[in-house]
């Protein structure tokens, strides 16, 4: 990876560059981590655009995602396939959303994508919480979220609150 | 056809009268190189096919007809054709100015998109190819904007843009580059949550301003001072008295800032008062002076700035109470921990919270024993200003003895150091003592947390506050014996000169030796002193505190496990938390003891900097190696203006003393920028007086009156009424509008329910059929998958193809809800937003009343 020209050339680097909210040096780093998880499908030379996916069991034990909760809902809203496999570009996609410097409203389509109300909730207590507890949160996050009183919680209402969240910022990100 | 013979000549000089299609031949070779090579053939068959190679049909039939047809028509056509398809109008031969705008206007949108590219939620596949269009189009179209002459500068324009951009881009890098230990703290970052970083990053702008502080003093007063002063040995302040010259120089003397540390450019009392030095003509005293003010004026100005700026961010996301849940559910889960520990941790926090607010939902209003706990509530208060109190006395008992100690020679290192034992060992005791009595008040953790800040900094401001009292009485007794001395002075010396004058006739004294002059107590440098001994013993506690209370532990921890006959991993000693707002008290503290101490002794500062900078290195090695994360994670964001304000309170709070010894305590006679002077400020009158022009001094002094500072004074009180009442005024409008949204949403939903209700015939009805008869124009009362299926079409249909969410109802309609994944059946019943705050209303045939409004869809539950 020392001679950087090999991977990319200038010119997808600076597609990436449009593209994403990475540096030049981030983006040949995340080549870097995609290259680790396999080395022998993975190849160092990305200037012809080969056609290479991982599957979703290499990319969730990144160290990034291996604790996350959500880490198998993430992967699937950014692969291309909707598997779960991730080709480079999806991967790149994937942790651009999750940067730092992606707008709030960004974050929230793809959080709106990845979360559901009750597999969320479940996985964010360990099913620690009873039946009961959970149908009276799920009723007051509707409650609370739904505006247009539809009885959903639509995209619209969940990025109204998810604008007003202090946290969403700050939590809805990974670095790498 | 005479315009294509036109073109034909003219294609290289581009200097044809005919200004449409001169334009267009320049817009050619702009455009692509080939075209216009091929125009230089200059036949008609050989045109349609290039532009056909780059446009549809549609437009190649145009062009023909174009050429065939008058310029007029051209016109309108061409008009029809940029509105209609966007990316075209390159083999034109004539460009009208609208065109020109729309074109610009295209590019403009072109550019745009380029620019917003990385926030548009696209696959990456796609984004690549329409950025690549993109780019192509600006590419080809951006030189042909430029107008006949203006067009190479245009093109010249857009270079430079690009370049700028391009610098903007690096520059960029460089600056997140630039920006010290960011790798360190996203590595404690992802092991302990943002919390714990909060504490790095705040110490890292600490360090920043201290930097800043740094330079100022260094750059303005020590340096100059060092370079262009009269050097050591030269005069009396500026040499240790014979009687110390024999241990200046041991370690013990210098350990406690005595001997040659005393008489050097660190403290106030090495300065000269000379008015300038070296050939620049500096003017120390007036640095000195200046310096120290802006000090506080700097440090004023950065913290309120980066208080606003929090506000600014915290004021966006306002409506508290509104989302308790929501939140909870969808922005609880910090994504960057990384580390199993505190995941589990996480997890737990977020299970507590959950059940938390579960419990103060249900029972909002219940309070069972309230006496009781105001009882214990009191006592709890009361308890701790009894230890407040006590700590505060204890600290002034100290003091009071230590100046005793210090009259008397040989005092054992006990005796010399027991006031900053003394405050370090309240430290560390107090606030673990204050903890185990507030757990009696059973507080929200949240309120607890505070309360227990706002305590601890009870505590180290009473210290400091009776230190500082202390030390005042301290100064109080040096200027009564200063006065002595000054007195003993002044007759010596006139005696030594009288004798000299006996016994030669020439009028100069033979130069008494400075070590020899007997000197004033100097009291400013004894409370530079004081303060430096403070921070460096403050120092020193902290790191051995880490070392023993951390770094050993968790070696005994985890080593001792092995043959230990419970685990003490998990059980008693366990290893230690980070202690946050500990830590960022005593940060907070140690500053204000830098912001007071920095006038009287300049070099505190540079000593505060060493600290800041080893501790960065040190507590991250120490929260690395030997720390466990937080059990009780509290949010970074909200925290952080309140050590805001608690540094502002310490700020202003040690800007008091220091302002009340410059305004109205006389400055020691022998040593120090201000010596001879009644007061320090004075310095600032004689430099208006001799550097300055004799109207500055009138116009100071106008400004100086009363008359004009108590307008002044009364104006900006106004200011701050006035601006107060504005804030309040959107504040209440800002409730008021509130208010109504909330209304809306009730009104909508009991309109919603109004609906839902009539047709309990459908319900039963669904209740018999199959799922997959279901129609759209059920009522959908909050199906689980549903809460947020239906509009997870709009991210996904944009993108063309069908994520993996989509399997569930999104596509495949109403029905397909019921041909959920099986984790849907383990799951909890649906949430029923809409019927849930109504229980009164009539329900679907067949449904209990109980606690699960949502029950009963006809569909086979677990």
């Amino acid at each position: 990876m020392g001679n950087k020209q090999t991977i990319f050339t200038d010119e997808q680097l600076d597609a990436y560059q449009d593209c994403t909210f990475f540096t030049r040096k981030e983006i040949l780093r995340l080549h870097g981590r995609y290259y680790e998880m396999a080395p022998n499908v993975v190849p160092m030379d990305y200037t012809r655009d080969p056609d290479v996916k991982l599957p979703m069991q290499l990319i969730i034990n990144m160290p990034e995602l291996k604790e996350n909760p959500f880490r198998e809902r993430i992967v699937e809203s950014f692969s291309e396939d909707g598997e779960g496999s991730l080709s480079f570009n999806d991967f790149v996609d994937m942790f651009s959303v999750l940067s730092e410097m992606a707008p709030r409203e960004l974050k929230a389509i793809y959080a709106f994508k990845i979360y559901d109300l009750e597999k969320t909730l479940n996985k964010l207590t360990r099913e620690e919480l009873t039946a009961e507890e959970i149908t009276l949160v799920c009723e007051k996050v509707i409650e609370e979220a739904d505006m247009d009183g539809d009885g959903k919680l639509g995209f619209a209402d969940f990025e109204n609150m998810i604008s007003k969240a202090p946290d969403f910022l700050s939590t809805f990100h990974i670095r790498i | 056809k005479d315009k294509e013979e036109d073109k034909s000549k003219e294609e290289d000089s581009c200097s044809q009268q005919n200004r449409t299609s001169r334009r267009k031949n320049c817009q050619n070779k702009n455009g692509d190189g080939k075209k216009a090579g091929e125009e230089g053939s200059r036949q008609r068959g050989k045109k349609a096919p290039t532009k056909d190679q780059r446009e549809s049909e549609n437009k190649e039939r145009k062009t023909n007809k174009k050429e065939k047809e008058g310029e007029n028509k051209q016109k309108k056509d061409r008009k029809n054709s940029t509105s209609s398809a966007s990316s075209d109008s390159s083999g034109e031969e004539s460009l009208s100015e609208e065109e020109l705008a729309m074109l610009m206007e295209q590019v403009e949108q072109k550019k745009k998109l380029i620019s917003t590219m990385r926030s548009k939620p696209w696959r990456m596949v796609k984004k690549l190819s329409v950025l690549r269009e993109a780019q192509a189009f600006v590419e080809k179209f951006e030189g042909a904007l430029g107008k006949g002459k203006g067009k190479k500068l245009y093109a010249y324009k857009m270079i430079m843009a690009k370049k700028w951009v391009k610098f903007k881009r690096d520059f960029d890098n460089f600056k997140t580059q630039c920006i010290p230990w960011e790798m360190k703290i996203k590595e404690v970052e992802s092991h302990f949550g943002s919390s714990v970083a909060s504490y790095f990053i705040f110490l890292r702008w600490m360090y920043g301003v201290n930097l800043v502080l740094f330079g100022l003093i260094f750059g303005l007063v020590i340096i100059p001072e060092v370079l262009m002063g009269m050097p050591y040995g030269s005069m009396p302040r500026k040499t240790v008295p014979r009687a110390e010259q024999a241990t200046a120089m041991d370690f013990s003397v210098l350990w406690d800032f005595e001997g040659y540390i005393k008489y050097s450019a660190l403290f106030y009392g090495y300065y000269n008062n000379q008015r300038t030095i070296g050939w620049l003509k500096y003017r120390l005293p007036m640095a000195y002076f200046m310096v120290g003010i802006s000090v506080f004026g700097y440090s004023l100005m950065v913290v309120i700035r980066s208080m606003a700026r929090n506000a600014n961010q915290s004021t966006a996301d306002g409506d508290d109470d509104n989302f308790i849940f929501s939140w909870k559910m969808f922005t609880s889960w910090d994504y960057l921990i990384g580390n199993p520990e505190t995941a589990d941790n996480k997890f737990a926090s977020i299970t507590t919270s959950f059940k938390e607010s579960i419990v103060d939902e249900q029972e909002s209003n219940k309070d069972e024993n309230i006496h009781l706990r105001r009882f214990l509530r009191v006592l709890a208060n009361v308890l701790i200003i009894c230890c407040l109190c006590g700590s505060g006395y204890l600290i002034y008992f100290v003091v009071k003895r230590s100046q005793t100690f210090s009259k008397m020679q040989n005092v054992g290192w006990y005796e010399r150091n027991e006031v900053e034992i003394v405050m370090s060992l309240l430290g560390m005791f107090c606030p673990p003592l204050f903890e185990t009595i507030a757990a009696l008040e059973n507080y929200h953790p949240r309120i607890g947390l505070k309360w227990q800040l706002g305590r601890i900094f009870a505590l180290f401001l009473g210290n400091l506050y009776t230190f500082l009292l202390a030390l005042m009485d301290d100064v109080n007794e040096k200027l009564a014996e200063e006065d002595a001395v000054k007195n003993i002075t002044h007759w010596m010396l006139l005696g030594h000169h009288n004798s000299s004058a006996g016994n030669s006739s020439t009028a100069t004294p033979p130069p008494l030796d400075p070590a020899d002059v007997p000197r004033g107590p100097c009291w400013e440098t004894t409370v530079g002193i004081e303060f430096v001994r403070l921070t460096v013993s403050d120092i020193l506690v902290t790191y051995i505190t880490i070392l023993v209370g951390d770094f050993i532990r968790a070696c005994f921890v985890r080593f001792v496990n092995y043959c230990w006959c419970w685990d003490l991993e998990a059980g008693f000693p366990s290893y230690a938390e980070f202690d946050i707002s500990g830590n960022v008290l005593g940060l907070v503290f140690n500053q204000g003891m830098i912001w007071m101490g920095s006038f009287y002794a300049p070099g505190l500062v540079g000593i505060n900097v060493l600290r800041l900078l080893t501790s960065m290195y040190f507590q991250c090695w120490a929260v690395m190696s030997s720390n466990v994360p937080h059990e009780r994670v509290f949010k970074a964001s909200k925290s952080n203006n309140f050590y805001m304000g608690l540094l502002l309170l310490i700020l202003f709070l040690s800007l008091l003393p220091v302002a009340y010894t410059i305004m109205s305590l006389p400055p020691s006679f022998d040593c120090g920028p201000f010596s001879g002077k009644k007061r320090m400020y004075d310095v600032i009158q004689e430099t208006i007086e001799l550097d300055f022009p004799a109207f500055v001094a009138k116009i100071f002094s106008y400004v100086a009156n009363p008359g004009l500072i108590i307008p002044a004074i009364l104006l900006m009180v106004l200011a701050i009424y006035y601006l107060n009442a504005v804030s309040e005024a959107y504040q209440r409008a800002n409730a008021e509008l509130k208010k109504k949204m909330q209304m809306q949403r009730e009104e909508e939903k009991n309109k919603r329910n109004k609906a839902a209700t009539p047709n309990p015939m459908l319900q039963d009805l669904e209740d018999i059929l199959t799922p997959n008869t279901k129609s759209e124009s059920q009522p959908k009362q909050a199906e689980d998958k549903k809460t947020e299926s239906p509009t997870r079409i709009s991210p996904a249909g944009k993108q063309g193809n069908t994520t993996a969410l989509d399997r569930s109802p999104v596509t495949g309609g109403r029905g397909a809800a019921y041909t959920l994944p099986p984790h849907v059946f383990t799951t909890q019943p649906p949430p029923m937003g809409v019927w849930a705050p109504y229980p009164g209303q009539p329900r679907p045939r067949g449904h209990p009343l109980g606690p699960f409004p949502g029950r009963g869809r006809g569909r086979p539950r677990y």
